[in-house]
């Protein structure tokens, strides 16, 4: 299957070790990885900020990188959710079409389009609290979400499970948001960080030694925030456990 | 005031007293968490959900008839209803009926709708005493602040908090912080008012167009006795508090309460509808911008809220900033959707007080696409040129150069850049935001690209 790989600009410039394992885990599937090299960002930046305008450049040239291939796997669900939903500050012609609706999370990629369940390579024994970012629990629905009634589901939670050796820890609030949030983090600055630090010491008071989750960003946050706060806790995104990472 | 709320710097000041944030999002918490537990326990809910939505959705988009039905059968019932274009009108309204007989002291039970209004300055200043009824809204009302919560409006005061409050204005023990004795000192001191008031007043939770009745739905029985013991009974009701039929009330009904406080059904469901003899019952109908909404297509669906706050227990936000943050009548994921429609500039920083994660949107009885809303007001706020002058520039700098790979190239991978240079491009500016609370990540000896190439690029 041939696969064009999306590296959000953050993951790009900050954790090239999250582009790697993607890349290596739809490798390791039989998937045949291609890599635009004039790709930059999906637009969601300015988009979230009420500058929808001024993300057409980067909306057009999204979609010029990508609209060559059958299916677009990104690492991260808020640049793919905007990319499906929120990509319309250029006239929505059929190549266009064709990028949004064939966009996916990584998470999502895997457990529905390719379908797998065994990462044999993979063994992680240590203690894991998943973190599953608020786009991918309530814009792409990877997994159920604590508000409404409905059937327990975690798509993250099954690939994970698979991996050897590994315990989940459960904190109080798993649902809740935990303050990145784009612009949110720094124009609001002072919930956001609450709103972190609240997020890691529910982890950490829930026994977790890794905080692993499918969006890079929430992480970026959180990362920051435990490390301000001196927390003995460490993070990975779920595409390093499921490639096998070993710590 | 024209000028943007602050909501970064109050919820600052908000997170300082740590007691205080720590208890208002335990508080809170505790409610969404009460509220799981009972719409758990009704297999039904999220049919209800939809039964709700469609029903206001239906009445919303038939609100003239369904408002002229509702004034035929309550005037067929003895009542006299009035219409009030705006705040102004509606304050006016209510002075006028008291004036008109004499009224100079009013009991009333909490109504957002008055406090919208600004009705009680209003009659204040021309000499009528107003007593709000509501324990919350009462604690609030005697520390000269509005309410910070739609359902429970003193959410944000520590009983150490009241204690000062009634010691101050109602002679209390200040050293005595017991709930017990706090409520019972402020039933000793309220309780007179009902008897000797002239007249009382109630907001309405639901209006039936089919019977003519007011509906309120409280916890205290402050309304009934606000409403039976006067001679005059005023109710003021938002033109969108409207159903249909009594059979609707059933959904509604079962959604409120649980939706709010995680209880099946508030402790009195009110039904006013006949003035008692020798008295009289007074409507007033209210737009104050409803009308000017429900003409807005993006934004109509608001008016949709039967305001049970389960948007604001839920948002992290608003748990973590406290309601007095916003600077507006409604705060919260609700408010900052309607804030907007009244000033636009003023409340224009208030749909970015949100990280957009959906919770509000999901526990809402009614449906209402909150979040989508806050998104689309962004959008709007932009569109109006009311964003500040230095995030525009942000943006339209951020675009330019996430527009073109060779600028983003230089951006992020210019020698040394990474620590200094790329969380400003990346986390948007507002100077060191990002590091007063947090570490910033550490720069990676390369990016992808030049990972790729190096591994993976072909000669």
């Amino acid at each position: 299957m041939k696969v064009a790989l999306f590296v959000p600009c953050f993951i790009d410039a900050f954790f090239p070790d999250v582009a790697v394992a993607t890349l290596e885990l739809l490798e390791r599937f039989g998937c045949e990885v291609a890599y635009p090299l004039d790709q930059t960002c999906c637009g969601q930046p300015m988009a979230n900020s009420g500058c929808h305008t001024d993300a057409a450049g980067a909306e057009a040239l999204f979609v010029r990188n990508f609209a060559g291939y059958d299916h677009i796997v990104g690492p991260s669900a808020s640049c793919i959710h905007h990319v499906r939903e929120n990509l319309i500050a250029i006239p929505q012609t059929d190549e266009v079409k064709h990028v949004r609706e064939n966009a996916y999370e990584l998470v999502e990629f895997l457990h529905d389009v390719l379908g797998v369940r065994e990462f044999p390579w993979a063994e992680f024994p240590h203690t894991v609290g998943l973190h599953n970012g608020c786009a991918a629990l309530r814009a792409l629905r990877t997994a159920s979400m604590s508000e409404l009634n409905e059937t327990p589901f975690s798509k993250p939670l099954t690939l994970l499970s698979a991996v050897k050796g590994i315990r989940f820890a459960m904190p109080k609030r798993p649902d809740e948001c935990c303050g990145f949030g784009g612009t949110f983090s720094v124009y609001e600055e002072p919930v956001s960080a609450r709103m972190g630090y609240d997020k890691v010491q529910d982890h950490h008071g829930a026994g977790a030694e890794y905080i692993v989750s499918a969006d890079m960003s929430c992480l970026m946050h959180q990362k920051g925030c435990a490390e301000r706060l001196e927390l003995p806790i460490k993070f990975l995104h779920i595409a390093q456990v499921l490639n096998g990472v070993r710590e | 005031m024209n000028k943007p709320i602050d909501h970064a710097e109050a919820s600052s000041e908000f997170i300082a007293a740590s007691d205080h944030i720590e208890f208002h999002d335990r508080r809170l918490w505790d409610l969404r968490t009460k509220r799981d537990r009972a719409t758990a326990a009704i297999p039904e809910w999220e049919e209800l959900r939809t039964l709700a939505s469609q029903i206001k959705e239906h009445t919303l988009t038939h609100l003239a008839d369904y408002l002229e039905q509702f004034e035929r059968q309550a005037q067929a019932n003895g009542a006299t209803v009035h219409w009030a274009r705006d705040a102004a009108e509606h304050n006016q309204i209510v002075h006028d009926i008291m004036a008109a007989r004499g009224a100079k002291s009013l009991v009333k039970s909490k109504s957002m709708l008055t406090d919208e209004c600004e009705m009680r300055p209003f009659l204040e200043q021309r000499g009528i005493e107003v007593i709000e009824t509501d324990l919350g809204e009462r604690i609030q009302q005697l520390d000269d602040e509005p309410p910070s919560h739609i359902v429970v409006p003193a959410v944000h005061k520590l009983r150490t908090d009241v204690a000062e409050v009634f010691a101050r204005t109602l002679g209390t023990d200040p050293n005595n912080s017991d709930v017990h004795y706090l409520a019972e000192s402020q039933r000793r001191t309220t309780r007179p008012s009902f008897l000797s008031a002239d007249a009382g007043m109630t907001g309405a939770n639901f209006a039936i167009a089919e019977t003519g009745a007011v509906v309120v739905c409280t916890n205290e029985g402050n309304a009934d006795l606000s409403v039976h013991l006067p001679r005059l009974y005023i109710a003021s009701i938002g033109i969108e508090k409207i159903i249909p039929r009594t059979e609707h009330l059933g959904v509604f009904v079962r959604m409120l309460s649980r939706s709010a406080l995680g209880s099946p059904i508030t402790q009195m469901t009110s039904h006013f509808r006949v003035p008692r003899p020798g008295t009289e019952m007074h409507i007033v109908l209210v737009d104050n911008g409803r009308a000017d909404r429900l003409a807005m297509a993006d934004f109509w669906y608001s008016l949709k809220c039967i305001r049970c706050g389960a948007c604001m227990n839920t948002c992290p936000v608003y748990r973590r900033s406290g309601g007095l943050s916003y600077g507006a009548t409604y705060s919260g994921p609700i408010g900052a959707i309607i804030d907007p429609t009244y000033n636009l500039r003023k409340y224009s920083t208030l749909p970015f007080a949100s990280t957009l994660n959906g919770s509000c949107t999901n526990v809402c009885p009614v449906r209402i696409n909150i979040h989508d809303q806050l998104y689309k007001w962004r959008q709007v706020i932009a569109e109006r040129n009311a964003l500040p002058f230095v995030k525009k520039q942000a943006m339209k700098m951020g675009g330019k150069l996430l527009a073109s790979p060779r600028l983003y190239r230089i951006a992020v991978e210019a020698a040394g850049a990474g620590v200094e240079y790329l969380p400003r491009i990346m986390m948007y500016s507002r100077a060191n935001a990002w590091g007063k609370q947090r570490e910033v990540p550490a720069a990676p000896a390369m990016t992808f690209r030049q990972w790729w190439l190096k591994n993976r690029g072909k000669p």
